[in-house]
């Protein structure tokens, strides 16, 4: 088993006649990913590469099952391509695309939290099953079928996290990019919730950074509910207060979201924090030794 | 996208939030003229730069110059105009450096009869944007939120509906706010709660807010932020943008798409995503070095951007070495790697330069490094990266 998205997934692509869904459609394709189509307005009854696209969302889960998207579509118009997935009835939403503005995911995400959807994104590379489903912009190979969960609110760091799980002969059971911005659809909660009740993960990896209390409300629910081996890392030890650090939600502000806070509350909570990136592999290794007591 | 307070209380004036006469003045002369126009005995000169605390602020080499002046005549303004203008003002968030005054707001004086504190941010843990009000205005809230989080209040509004009325009244009976001040609140904050939301805002602080002997409600402070993934919405905003605030390199890092912040250190960073450059930062760190800069190439890097990251690694006067991270998911390492060695032809590397490679096309890339004449110290993995880094600037 995995979470949210296996062999079976049906994916479509809205943005897929833009560069970048166009590339990524036939990468997760190429991979392995069942892409049954693509959403561009006006441009239904055209394909890529023999990928068909339709004009709405709706119509293209009429004609082909589809049960997860990726979206690719400009900033200005990503909470609309959100909420014509949700009523759609698409299951796994995963918003790619960066820079949307924090009022429009406010509204976005009550809706998506009273739908039966679940948001991963924006401003994520995606949602990976290795071996079974690419929904994203991940690069595949650096992945190996496994046992461990990773999450994250970062790309190329969990990019470092996977390879470290890989070289080290773990492997990952599914991996989720949560997304930069200050509100996304997907909590470490909503994931660590799933990867204990998934036969296939046998520990999870959190990958957090400043800003916000994402982890330490993680920590917290962790302490109480997850009996499986959790290991951490947090990015930016060394951010300064008041600067925005690339991600929109990576921010220190009014001395609140810091390092230091997010440590503190995850070694209560019993997790096992990487004192560097080199060790986020290492630390799940050490999570798994301790829980074998 | 931070904007001054003159600026901030212009468009609450438009937004019909209550706020003092005042004029704007670039020179002494101009502030004085201002006084006079605005017509009254007492008048404040508040420098304007993009930080807070400029009450308590005081101007390098002048600790008697404080960065607001009340004042009481023509020749009170002239001087603190003259001791302001063109002068560095350090308060508690500009950091030892300071910032440079610009110009001075000429405001009108007021009747104070009480100083409470309302701010709006996001509340990142409920997806709402909440609204805070407090008693204790005029100090700095982060203090009051430590030693006394019982005196703020708080209350979550949708942005599509404002602040609904039940929510007004429920505060005002914990400011203790009654008769025509209540009346005023009515007003003042569902208006400072829509204006957050039609200008797409990211912070909306008013310290003080003030009560007028006469049951006024007046913004005395204004202190505005914008989500910058908004501004495309809001096209008039940009000419409200102060270059002159901003640190050189990060507004032309900006302009090349690239996502840059100074820091106090001697390595510069050349990264890939914005997680794994804060954690290289960290990395630097805990081997025992200083990183000079954050610097998020992004995923798609082309030869430009990266030859402009160089240059303005390397402008960095304090940059004693360089460090690249790479881990190449989307943007090949082929494609960094020739970029480095276009980048090293243009701008001639003078300082050690370690480059660790790790993805998609890794041995090519290399290999393209290898067979240059780029002087490269190479290292295998970030651990190897960070220590070599170190060692070179020592």
């Amino acid at each position: 088993m995995s979470i949210l998205v296996d062999g079976n997934t049906k994916v479509i692509c809205q943005g897929i006649t833009g560069n970048a869904g166009t590339f990524h459609s036939l990468g997760c394709r190429e991979y392995g990913t069942q892409m049954v189509g693509g959403v561009t307005p006006g441009k239904g009854g055209q394909n890529v590469e023999g990928i068909p696209v339709f004009d709405t969302v709706e119509e293209a889960v009429h004609e082909t099952g589809a049960n997860a998207t990726m979206i690719f579509v400009p900033p200005p118009f990503t909470a609309d391509a959100i909420l014509e997935a949700v009523d759609a009835g698409i299951e796994v939403i995963c918003a790619i695309t960066e820079g949307v503005p924090v009022v429009d995911m406010v509204r976005v995400y009550e809706k998506v939290r009273a739908s039966n959807s679940v948001l991963i994104g924006p401003n994520c590379p995606g949602v990976i099953t290795p071996g079974s489903c690419k929904i994203g912009i991940m690069p595949g190979y650096i992945h190996q079928p496994g046992k461990v969960g990773v999450m994250s609110r970062s790309g190329t760091l969990t990019y470092e996290a996977v390879w470290q799980t890989t070289n080290l002969g773990l492997g990952q059971s599914t991996c989720v990019g949560l997304g930069g911005d200050p509100i996304v659809g997907t909590s470490f909660i909503d994931l660590l919730k799933r990867y204990q009740d998934d036969d296939q993960t046998e520990a999870i990896l959190m990958i957090g950074e400043i800003g916000g209390s994402a982890e330490e409300e993680a920590a917290a629910f962790a302490k109480a509910n997850v009996t499986k081996p959790v290991a951490a890392f947090i990015a930016g030890r060394t951010a300064p207060p008041g600067k925005r650090m690339g991600h929109a939600g990576a921010i220190i502000s009014g001395g609140k979201g810091t390092a230091e806070e997010k440590v503190a509350a995850l070694e209560d909570a019993g997790i096992v924090v990487a004192p560097t990136p080199a060790d986020m592999g290492d630390a799940v290794v050490q999570a798994i030794a301790n829980a074998n007591g | 996208m931070k904007i001054h307070e003159f600026q901030a209380k212009e468009l609450f004036r438009q937004a019909g939030v209550p706020v003092l006469e005042g004029i704007v003045a670039k020179t002494p002369d101009e502030a004085v003229a201002a006084y006079e126009k605005l017509g009254g005995k007492v008048a404040v000169v508040k420098s304007q730069i993009h930080a807070g605390g400029r009450g308590k602020g005081t101007v390098a080499d002048n600790p008697d110059q404080r960065g607001v002046v009340v004042c009481q005549s023509v020749d009170e303004v002239r001087q603190a105009a003259e001791g302001l203008i063109g002068k560095t003002l350090v308060t508690i968030q500009t950091g030892p450096e300071g910032k440079t005054v610009n110009q001075v707001f000429v405001e009108a004086g007021c009747d104070i009869a009480r100083e409470l504190y309302l701010g709006i941010v996001l509340d990142r843990a409920v997806a709402k944007p909440v609204l805070m009000v407090s008693t204790e205005g005029g100090v700095e809230i982060e203090a009051v939120a430590e030693e006394t989080p019982e005196l703020i209040f708080k209350e979550h509004f949708d942005p599509a509906v404002g602040l609904e009325a039940y929510q007004v009244r429920k505060l005002c009976k914990k400011l203790g706010i009654t008769g025509l001040a209540a009346k005023a609140a009515f007003k003042f904050m569902p208006a400072v709660c829509r204006f957050y939301v039609d200008y797409d805002c990211s912070l909306a602080e008013i310290n003080p807010l003030v009560i007028t002997g006469k049951d006024e409600m007046i913004a005395l402070d204004a202190k505005v932020t914008f989500d910058s993934n908004a501004l495309y919405r809001h096209k008039d905003l940009l000419e409200l943008r102060d270059l002159s605030e901003e640190e050189p390199s990060e507004v032309r890092a900006s302009e090349s798409g690239l996502s840059y912040v100074k820091l106090e250190g001697n390595i510069g960073c050349l990264v890939n995503g914005a997680g794994l450059a804060m954690s290289t930062m960290d990395i630097i760190k805990y081997h025992g070095g200083q990183p000079a800069n954050f610097l998020d190439v992004g995923g798609g890097a082309n030869t430009e951007q990266v030859t402009e990251a160089f240059r303005i690694l390397l402008s960095d006067p304090n940059c004693k070495g360089v460090l690249v991270n790479i881990f190449g998911g989307i943007a090949r390492c082929t494609t960094i790697a020739s970029a480095l060695i276009e980048a090293s032809k243009v701008v001639g590397f003078n300082v050690p330069l370690v480059v660790r490679l790790e993805g998609t096309e890794v041995e090519e890339g290399r290999k393209m490094l290898a067979e240059s004449d780029v002087d490269i110290i190479s290292a295998t993995d970030i651990t190897d990266a960070a220590k070599k880094i170190v060692a070179a600037v020592a």
